[in-house]
């Protein structure tokens, strides 16, 4: 990795960027897992991008005459592909826009915890003290209590409030995920406060602040990478039982988690409905886990548990 | 230990005044502003935040946590009447994660890049991929509903709880399996391990002797990390499972927003956590005799 302040001329710059990127694709083509994530997590972007026009049928339509279809390759309609809901709402178009929720959620929920857990951890980790002091006793208190119980706690108290419950989602998993970044973080610039370059730096008389952006975040920019790659199929994950439990994106909106919640009615008969959208979570996360994996093995192996 | 739990109660406290008005439940809606304030004086919800949130702390540590509106009894003891069950739950799915994992993790060392050390890796990724409630609902539909080997929800049959601990316990054992699996690989490549094999002891006394105990010190971590997310899981799965145990009770009071019952809950989840992490310092010192308390 290419240390962060000193001044390379810009064509060389140019050339080593190039040199870089071609490593990457090299090594993506070379990892069978790598590429395998990144095949499940650019699926599940494209459907979530292009969901009006791929999908085969509007996800809420209903269909009175068409209800509980079994899958085309069971004897259903071969117009409703992975079969239809309790509604005759197709499946494969539900899971289609499902992947809408899950993706926003899981990134913009990441992105809330990476500014807050990053924040914290540089603050904690190069100031030092008393600043120290109090955000590890915030972070000890967050580790106390688990993730869910918390979020249940804040959504509880908020409530699923009707329009706004996608953005109380992405807030309350936001706020209760920033400590993993915040740990990882402190660690890290621990370790780098004691590096002598950036002795020399101080020494130059750079300030606090431009030490702290221009020579320290970029060395640990690798781990906040690969941490919010993982961190992504946690809250897909996290975003999903919530929504199984009533506690996430309401109705009329369309998430994986939600058409669990209405497949389990009836797992008896139709065994397709609670299937499908957990096949569709499982692939999703196992995606951004492969990809993580990958990442951290490019970028960071020091981060192999 | 009591730190975080102070701050739990400092978080709780600001949470349920961000949550709205307190006594928007305990006033007539048509009651006049000079009503409204006799009340809110009458609870001392007219003084200052901080001489509240002590006036709380003092009533939380003589065990008081207030009334549960849906039941109309003290919160506390509603909350300590449903921790057997969720303990009983987690201890099974803890035996149950261990009895997997334990094996799993040793074999796919031992024959590292097998093809059986190929599908422990592999199952132990997708099974970091699926959600456990998920799992939990595909063991009721083959298990309780195709097959009818085991009843799918309640605890009213001594069976009743192998789905749940499974579903529990799989979730953990893959994060374990994984752990194991690596501190082994890495233990294996001493120089002591090295030795006993070079001065002819069997392969399995090398395993078990030498490279398991000292890899079991990176398992123990990772298992009191694991305990959050085990009592976490237990929620979603106690909700699959129909499980009358605390987590069940705290997501049905979140969902009537019964605050008193959710604020109880969140506090022995954390205590129970706090004193699952003592005991794994103490198990610590157990295994690995450098590690010395006070």
């Amino acid at each position: 990795m290419a240390k962060a302040g000193s001044r390379v001329p810009s064509q060389q710059k140019t050339f080593q960027l190039n040199l870089l990127k071609a490593r990457w694709l090299q090594s993506l083509l070379r990892s069978p897992t790598g590429l395998l994530g990144a095949f499940l997590v650019g699926s599940a972007t494209l459907a979530a991008v292009f969901a009006p026009w791929i999908a085969p049928h509007d996800p809420t339509a209903f269909n009175f005459t068409g209800r509980l279809l079994p899958p085309a390759w069971l004897g259903g309609d071969p117009q409703y592909l992975l079969g239809s809901d309790q509604l005759g709402r197709d499946v494969l178009s539900r899971l289609i826009y499902g992947s809408r929720i899950s993706l926003l959620v899981g990134v913009c929920g990441v992105l809330v915890s990476l500014l807050i857990g990053v924040a914290l951890g540089l603050i904690s980790g190069f100031v030092g003290g008393f600043a120290d002091a109090i955000i590890s006793r915030i972070i000890d208190t967050f580790m106390a209590i688990p993730f869910i119980v918390l979020a249940l706690a804040v959504i509880g108290v908020l409530g699923p409030r009707g329009g706004n419950s996608l953005l109380i989602l992405i807030v309350v998993l936001g706020f209760t995920g920033w400590i993993t970044f915040a740990r990882v973080v402190r660690g890290e610039v621990l370790a780098i406060k004691q590096v002598e370059y950036i002795e020399a730096v101080r020494a130059l008389g750079q300030t606090k602040p431009t030490i702290v952006m221009k020579h320290v975040l970029p060395n640990v920019t690798a781990s906040i990478i690969v941490l919010a790659t993982l961190q992504i199929a946690t809250v897909i994950i996290a975003e999903s039982s919530l929504s199984f439990l009533g506690l996430g994106v309401q109705p009329p909106t369309i998430t994986w988690g939600i058409m669990l919640a209405d497949g389990r009615d009836h797992l008896a008969t139709s065994w397709w409905l609670s299937t499908f959208p957990g096949v569709a979570i499982t692939l999703t996360t196992l995606g951004m886990i492969l990809l993580g994996d990958w990442l951290r093995d490019v970028l960071d192996p020091r981060l192999q548990t | 230990m009591f730190p975080p739990l102070l701050g739990l109660t400092v978080i709780l406290f600001v949470l349920l005044r961000l949550g709205g008005d307190p006594i928007a439940h305990l006033v007539d809606p048509e009651a006049s502003a000079a009503e409204i304030a006799e009340v809110r004086a009458a609870y001392g919800f007219d003084r200052p935040l901080h001489e509240q949130y002590f006036k709380q702390l003092g009533l939380i540590l003589t065990g008081d946590f207030g009334d549960s509106f849906r039941f109309k009894e003290p919160a506390m003891p509603l909350i300590l009447e449903r921790l057997p069950a969720t303990i009983q739950l987690s201890l099974a799915a803890m035996v149950i994660a261990l009895v997997i994992a334990i094996p799993a993790g040793i074999l796919s060392a031992v024959y590292h890049n097998s093809a059986l050390d190929f599908i422990v890796t592999t199952l132990s990724t997708l099974g970091r991929a699926m959600p456990n409630f998920w799992i939990g609902i595909m063991l009721i539909l083959i298990v309780a509903v195709q097959l009818r080997w085991l009843p799918p929800s309640g605890r009213a049959e001594p069976a009743a709880i192998i789905l749940p601990a499974l579903t529990l316990g799989t979730s953990i054992a893959t994060t374990l399996a994984r752990v194991l699996r690596s501190a082994m690989l890495e233990v294996m490549r001493r120089d002591y391990v090295t030795t006993a094999h070079a001065k002819g002891l069997q392969a399995h006394k090398v395993v078990m002797r030498h490279s398991f105990r000292n890899a079991l010190i990176a398992v123990v971590t990772v298992f009191g990390l694991q305990m959050a997310w085990l009592l976490g899981g237990s929620v979603v799965v106690e909700e699959v499972f129909a499980w009358p145990g605390m987590g069940r009770l705290i997501l049905r009071s979140v969902l009537v927003r019964d605050l008193a019952v959710v604020q109880a809950g969140v506090l022995v989840f954390a205590l129970v956590i706090m004193v699952t992490n003592l005991l794994v310092d103490v198990l610590y010192a157990a295994l690995d005799p450098r590690i010395r308390y006070g």
